[in-house]
């Protein structure tokens, strides 16, 4: 059972909602993301999602495209990200890291390539947003050979045979994009995710957690209810871009937004 | 693979279902957009067989647009080159000056059909999201256009246009500030906008099916070129050559040619500053296949599978990737795929503009400056049809600019 499986099996277990967290790697400056990445889990993130900077990172509103360019900006590439995994797997060997990312830089690596440096750094999936199940084909079996596993988007716009589709391409859970739009947009529907949730829930056993759109405690409390978990990241890539360069600042500053999220979950 | 290219390849049969020219094209696209693409592949999928759809089309084009364009024989320029006589197929002469109109007044047709009550595009010279303007100016559409910033400053003129005819252009400051960008935050709108908005891509990229819609209505322009050429000269043209940004006029001049075995293509890159000095945008001659913008083509791109910035004293040639079906042709070695650099284009602007007094856009200078050098290689009774595919109106302030003038 890969990590990321047996996370959930444990949160399951346990009665509690997983918290996944997104930053950009390298942003806002190269020093700060790995003990971001302590700090998050310090302060109860259950699955961390890596972003790889990309030039173009099409899905992604102004707040983490900007991370993406402040990371551009000083060079930061996949195979730094990957290198830091492999520094974070040296203290930590339990919490799941997701690479999330564009296909672009993948393909350029060359998918077999990437799924070995990917396992041998102590990755555990890979999301890729502009990769769907249908030109995952060559990809997904590089993965699977190295037991990562694929992470895959569910929309709005989804219909549930597609979704079905989409589960059977899909390992170690399913991330629901809450609304129409980019990463950080602030038109989150809460009864339209729960009618998309009750719809795809029937067609997987596969957990399911929420992203886009939940900027604070009381938006992951109502998305979490309904759900097996949260993803946050528009809200951490701000605060980070306003903590300044000091590395221990900018974790500080994402481990006070995770802290009150995380407090929220665990009292719904 | 480029030796490949006498085998017998079945040209109309491509892309396949899923959007494929060989391991080019596809859809790589966030989750959001699949089901509009479905949407539309089905809608298009219909109407593409429907004589009415298809009568409707023509008639626009008529009437509209004011198609067929001519196919001119600039005979003074010939004489001058000494080889081949060159013949011009001249959309520049098409209602709001370019090709693109062919391709917004097909896809106006399909958003009217599917209902939606707004429009969006990206552009780079400004000449597509003029045709798109016009368009939706005629049906009554809400139109908003994505620019990137630097393209805004350097085509003003295209930029007041656009407001004249009811559209809102928005400059993207994101990234390069160029076309790509645009393209980025076209794709981010329609995400979220997917319900009422129709997204009118303006080249042969982007994911299935645009590449392939957006090819089917530009081949009017190789259809009437094919047919204009034996009609006046009794035989096909020798050789092809058109200006290669995203590609969608040279597409729509090479694709009823392609089986046409002994007529050649010419594809003509933006050299920039020469493809030599890596400041270009010329993916087809010195990048590597990867995906952008919903398909898998040749890329500009750094060791990291970054997309760099591109350089081109035209607008409109200035994107790192390519349509899917152009990195296919040259894999296939079906077309010969050149570069031109900026000095090179403007030069045949001015050459052009006073030897047949015609002024070229800068995009269809590449071409025109290929075909310069190309003619003299041929004999007096061998073709070449330039697709002329834009007039130069719009970038008389960048030439006087590099000039040293102020208008």
């Amino acid at each position: 059972m890969s990590r990321i499986s047996q996370k959930f099996a444990q949160l399951k277990t346990d009665g509690r909602k997983a918290l996944v967290a997104y930053i950009v790697n390298g942003d806002p400056v190269r020093e700060a993301t790995l003990p971001t990445m302590h700090k998050m889990v310090e302060e109860g993130v259950d699955v961390i999602e890596l972003g790889v900077p990309f030039s173009d990172p099409m899905a992604e509103g102004p707040v983490i495209q900007k991370g993406h360019e402040r990371a551009l900006a000083h060079g930061v590439s996949l195979t730094d990200t990957m290198a830091v995994v492999k520094e974070f797997r040296k203290t930590n060997q339990t919490t799941p890291v997701l690479l999330m990312g564009y296909a672009n830089p993948v393909e350029r690596m060359g998918y077999s390539v990437f799924a070995e440096k990917a396992a041998a750094a102590g990755v555990d999936g890979l999301l890729t947003v502009d990769l769907p199940p249908e030109e995952v084909e060559s990809l997904k079996t590089e993965l699977a050979s190295r037991d990562l596993d694929n992470i895959f988007l569910l929309a709005p716009t989804t219909r549930s045979e597609r979704a079905r589709d989409i589960a059977q391409h899909a390992s170690g859970f399913l991330y629901y994009v809450s609304l129409k739009g980019v990463t950080g947009a602030g038109h989150l529907d809460v009864d339209s995710v729960k009618a998309k949730l009750e719809e795809f829930g029937a067609l997987t056993d596969l957990p399911m957690c929420v992203g886009f759109g939940i900027k604070d405690a009381e938006s992951a409390s109502k998305v979490a209810r309904l759900a097996d978990g949260v993803v946050i990241g528009s809200v951490l890539v701000d605060a980070m871009s306003k903590a300044g360069t000091d590395s221990a600042q900018v974790a500080a500053s994402v481990g006070a937004i995770v802290h009150d999220i995380r407090q929220a979950l665990d009292n719904l | 693979m480029s030796d490949s290219g006498k085998q017998k390849v079945d040209y109309s049969a491509f892309p396949d279902e899923r959007g494929h020219f060989g391991i080019f094209g596809g859809r790589f696209v966030s989750e959001t957009l699949i089901y509009a693409l479905d949407e539309l592949q089905e809608i298009y999928g219909k109407l593409k067989e429907n004589d009415e759809f298809q009568a409707e089309f023509d008639r626009d084009l008529a009437h509209y647009v004011g198609r067929p364009s001519p196919l001119y024989h600039a005979e003074r320029w010939s004489r001058e080159l000494g080889g081949a006589q060159i013949y011009l197929k001249r959309e520049d002469l098409n209602h709001t000056g370019a090709h693109k109109v062919n391709n917004t007044i097909g896809q106006a047709l399909l958003a009217k059909m599917t209902g939606k009550s707004r429009v969006i595009a990206e552009t780079g010279a400004g000449q597509h999201g003029v045709a798109t303007a016009t368009v939706a100016a005629r049906l009554g559409l809400k139109c908003q256009v994505y620019m990137g910033a630097e393209d805004v400053r350097r085509q003003a003129l295209n930029v007041y246009r656009m407001k004249l005819l009811g559209a809102e252009v928005i400059p993207v400051e994101s990234g390069s500030k160029t076309l790509k960008d645009a393209m980025n935050e076209a794709l981010r709108d329609w995400s979220t906008n997917v319900d009422d908005t129709f997204y009118i891509i303006g080249t042969v990229a982007g994911p299935h099916p645009y590449p392939q819609l957006v090819r089917d209505f530009q081949a009017v322009i190789g259809r009437e070129a094919r047919a204009q050429c034996l009609d006046m000269t009794g035989k096909l043209p020798d050789a092809l050559v058109a200006c290669v940004g995203g590609g969608s006029n040279a597409i729509g001049l090479f694709h009823p040619f392609l089986d046409d075995e002994s007529v050649a293509m010419y594809g003509v890159e933006a050299g920039g500053d020469g493809v030599e000095t890596g400041r270009h945008a010329a993916p087809l001659n010195d990048g590597i296949p990867g995906v952008l913008h919903g398909n898998r083509t040749y890329l500009m791109e750094d060791e990291n599978g970054q997309i760099i910035e591109t350089h081109s004293v035209s607008a409109g040639l200035d994107y790192p990737g390519v349509g899917p079906e152009h990195s296919w042709l040259k894999d296939l070695g079906r077309v010969n795929y050149v570069a031109i650099n900026d000095n090179e284009a403007l030069a045949a602007f001015r050459k052009t503009t006073r030897t047949e007094g015609i002024m070229p856009a800068l995009e269809s200078s590449h071409a025109l400056a290929y075909a310069e050098k190309l003619a003299p290689t041929m004999s007096k009774d061998q073709i070449i049809i330039v697709n002329l595919s834009g007039r130069g109106d719009k970038d008389i302030l960048t030439v006087a600019d590099i000039d040293g003038i102020t208008v």
